[in-house]
């Protein structure tokens, strides 16, 4: 399974891609893809946000699903998803 | 595209000759680097204006003899990444003395002219919606420089000095 | 410390308009990604795992208290409440937003603190000794000819796209702090023959995925002479730099392909057309930014080393601390100070924006307000009065920052890693961590001695892995996570890069890996000869057995 993976243009925040070409925070608000067909139809509707600057880079991941949990398959991508696997007791948001 | 010069918007007299192309007979005529050595004393016979395009790989060593008689000297950037044109502009000024038009062609952003004109440039092929506005505002980036080029500005140590 | 004058002020005033300019435009979609990026990149910005990530410039490691306090205020303003010092003194910020950060640079501007060129094809950061204008065995203050270069090299018109990136360093002592070899040009303050003061060029050197120790392209050259060799070096760089390869575009590919010989052949050409030109500098602009690095005024204090033994002897954990982290000052009674940003538990090189203000203080009310950071990530307060020491390091311990680790084996150097960077292969925080709790016995720590760690999340070396006693490189192997050691890297005056120990470890085994290395060592030591003295004398054999055994045929390489 598949979901389509980008960064803000404006923060550079990491977004996943929701069925509306929707760009949510939360891997738990994009859209997981089944078919090949369907993650190329939906990076080429991702070029259009590309195009509007919105997103940049665009790319699909690969995620599994466990206990309805859903993660990314690959280290790299679990920590864009999740945010570093260190010290995160130590962040604090910006004022 | 829009051809600056000297801060104006500019026609271009110069018809650029393929390097397989005959000369024409008369006008304005700009020719690559190869043609430029095969045909040189042709070329200099010409009654009207001559020029040189020179890719980013053919440094202004290679132009030899009768480089003072072109009336124009384009330096290519086939990517706007590509520096080199920026140290040949300065060597085509500093090194050679070079007195006629020296034409930035190819990517040239519109961030980078404020560097082209500290280099030598006076003359801008640029794509814009308004190219003397654009190029206004670029040339205009930075008033203080800290490097001395050719350009006749002051650095800023020169304008140290005279405090 | 250098200050702006109103040439500076202006022209880093205009580049954070310019900069606006181009995040505008940028965001009305005039300019594409592929055109903002070397623009951006040129302001220190990233694209990174996370969010931006913004380098901005320490110049030559020199920062006064209320710069500090300005990163502090930037870290709670526009970040998550920390910041992280890196192998070029300089400072990242991870959670950086691209339409807040021409604020951000201006609120920089307004402590004079750039971070102009800290990224992109272009000169960065001009790296030096964090003990400069301090040392007693300093031979010349390398700051001056630093601020010299930095202006000499901010917004060059010429070399703002270079081939790739170009990073300069300059030392000023015969022990070298700044890493000179490793750079693409090293100058290396000394006095030739005549006994006058110059500088020694060094070409080519260079981490990364082929590393390389510098070149020597000129024995000595004189002060007068150093922007117009390095403006010939550059240009001979600009002109014949490879442009087809990202990975062979480093002056280092070009002097090692055509050789030193060519090379120098080709700048000394130029060098001779161009040195008694508008670059050659005359004594007065010499003596002009001199005078910015004056040594403050000392009070006349008489040297305690005997009540400071005493006290050590008193108090075990302020010796250890006064062993380890505290080097002799130039001026009697004064004392060079390092504070380690390698506590147990911290992220090497990070500091949160709280301990970033308590720093500020400490500097003020201890060191005349001026903070150094050194190539180790870690910080340095140059001009603490022997007499302020034990309440200093009282201070300093309640914050966490009075480990006693200074050059030793926990003195980690770590890049950010896959935790923050795009580049990386592997998580480099975790394993520094990891062997940072196999060696919390401080005393071990002081029995082992001279040590140095570097760890790399991946081939482009930030994380100094060629060059450590110790290297380690992460790496991934079929989706996993590995770590190549390796042994014998030096990047003081002695250079060298270190030899492969064998087949990539699970990060696991990284800790039981050095200890077995540790543990060998200190079998073969030989009258306290520190480690890589040690290594230099016996070989890697006697540690690839330590660490893959006899047993192991498979690993012997």
């Amino acid at each position: 399974m598949q979901m389509i993976i980008a960064s803000r243009l404006v923060d550079g925040r990491v977004v996943f891609m929701d069925a509306e070409a929707g760009w949510p925070a939360s891997i738990d608000d994009g859209v997981v893809l089944d078919t090949e067909e369907e993650t190329e139809r939906l990076l080429v509707v991702a070029e259009k946000a590309v195009q509007n600057c919105e997103i940049v880079d665009p790319y699909p991941i690969e995620v599994v699903v466990e206990n309805g949990e859903r993660r990314p398959a690959e280290v790299r991508e679990a920590i864009r998803a999740f945010g570093p696997s260190v010290r995160t007791d130590q962040l604090v948001e910006s004022e | 595209m829009a051809l600056i010069k000297n801060g104006e918007l500019a026609d271009d007299p110069f018809v650029f000759v393929d390097d397989d192309a005959a000369l024409p007979p008369n006008g304005a005529v700009i020719v690559s680097l190869p043609l430029w050595q095969s045909s040189r004393d042709e070329l200099l016979q010409r009654s009207e204006a001559i020029g040189l395009v020179l890719n980013s790989d053919q440094p202004p060593g290679l132009i030899g003899d009768g480089l003072q008689q072109l009336a124009v000297i384009a330096l290519e950037f086939p990517a706007f990444r590509d520096g080199r044109a920026y140290s040949y502009a300065r060597l085509l000024r500093e090194q050679y003395d070079f007195r006629g038009e020296l034409r930035a062609v190819g990517d040239v952003l519109l961030e980078q002219l404020h560097f082209m004109v500290r280099t030598g440039f006076d003359a801008f092929e640029i794509q814009s919606d308004d190219p003397l506005a654009d190029f206004e505002v670029a040339a205009a980036d930075f008033s203080v420089w800290y490097q001395p080029t050719a350009d006749g500005r002051d650095t800023a140590l020169e304008l140290r000095r005279r405090q | 410390m250098y200050r702006y004058d109103e040439f500076d002020a202006k022209l880093v005033g205009e580049r954070v308009e310019q900069f606006r300019r181009q995040v505008e435009r940028r965001l009305a979609g005039k300019l594409s990604e592929d055109q903002f990026k070397p623009l951006r990149l040129m302001n220190g910005l990233y694209m990174q795992l996370h969010a931006y990530m913004l380098r901005v410039n320490v110049p030559y490691g020199s920062l006064s208290a209320k710069q500090m306090r300005r990163f502090a205020h930037i870290a709670r303003t526009y970040d998550k409440g920390f910041g992280h010092f890196t192998t070029r003194q300089n400072i990242q910020y991870n959670w950086i937003n691209l339409e807040e950060t021409p604020d951000l640079l201006r609120e920089l501007a307004d402590v004079e603190v750039t971070s102009i060129q800290s990224s992109g094809n272009c000169v960065r950061n001009i790296s030096s000794d964090q003990y400069a204008g301090r040392a007693g065995e300093e031979l010349a203050d390398p700051r001056i000819y630093c601020e010299l270069l930095r202006q000499y090299s901010v917004l060059h018109p010429e070399f703002s796209y270079l081939p790739r990136k170009f990073k300069i360093a300059v030392t000023g002592s015969p022990t070298d702090r700044a890493a000179v070899a490793l750079h693409d040009i090293g100058l290396r303050m000394h006095r030739n023959d005549a006994g006058e003061m110059g500088f020694e060029v060094l070409v080519g050197g260079g981490q990364g995925r082929t590393p390389f120790i510098a070149h020597t392209i000129r024995e000595w050259l004189a002060p007068e002479h150093v922007l117009s060799y390095v403006e010939a070096i550059l240009r001979v760089y600009n002109m014949y730099g490879r442009r087809d390869n990202i990975h062979k575009a480093r002056i280092k590919i070009i002097v090692n392909q055509m050789g030193i010989d060519k090379y120098r052949e080709l700048v000394d050409e130029e060098w001779e057309r161009i040195r008694d030109g508008a670059l050659k500098l005359p004594q007065e602009e010499i003596d002009r930014i001199d005078a910015y690095f004056a040594p403050p005024v000392y009070e006349t204090l008489e040297d305690l080393t005997t009540e400071l033994d005493a006290l050590r002897e008193a108090d075990t954990d302020f010796g250890r601390w006064m062993g380890s982290n505290v080097v002799a000052h130039k001026i009697d009674g004064y004392s060079i100070v390092n504070i380690t940003l390698k506590a147990p538990g911290r992220i090497p090189g990070d500091i949160t924006a709280d301990d970033m203000d308590a720093v500020a203080d400490l500097a003020d009310r201890y060191s005349l307000g001026e903070i150094r950071v050194s190539h180790r990530q870690n910080l340095t307060l140059v001009d603490v009065q022997q007499q302020d020491l034990h309440t200093l390091w009282q201070e300093l311990d309640a914050l966490t920052l009075a480990t006693p680790n200074l050059g030793k084996l926990t003195d980690i150097i770590c890049c950010p890693g896959l935790d923050y960077c795009n580049l990386a292969n592997a998580r480099s925080i975790p394993v520094a961590d990891d062997i940072n709790q196999h060696f919390l016995d401080v005393d071990r720590l002081a029995l082992v001695g001279d040590l140095t760690v570097n760890i790399s999340g991946c081939m482009n070396a930030c994380g100094h892995h060629h060059v450590g006693n110790i290297g380690i490189l992460g790496v991934d192997k079929r989706g996993k996570e590995f770590f190549q050691l390796t042994l014998g890297g030096s990047s003081d005056e002695g250079a060298s890069l270190g030899d492969r120990l064998g087949r990539g470890l699970p990060q696991d085994e990284v800790p039981g890996a050095i200890e077995a290395i540790v543990d060998r060592y200190l079998e073969v030591r030989a009258d306290g000869e520190r480690f890589l003295d040690a290594y230099r004398r016996v070989g890697i054999e006697p540690f690839k057995d330590a660490v893959y055994g006899a047993t192991d045929k498979k690993a012997v390489a």
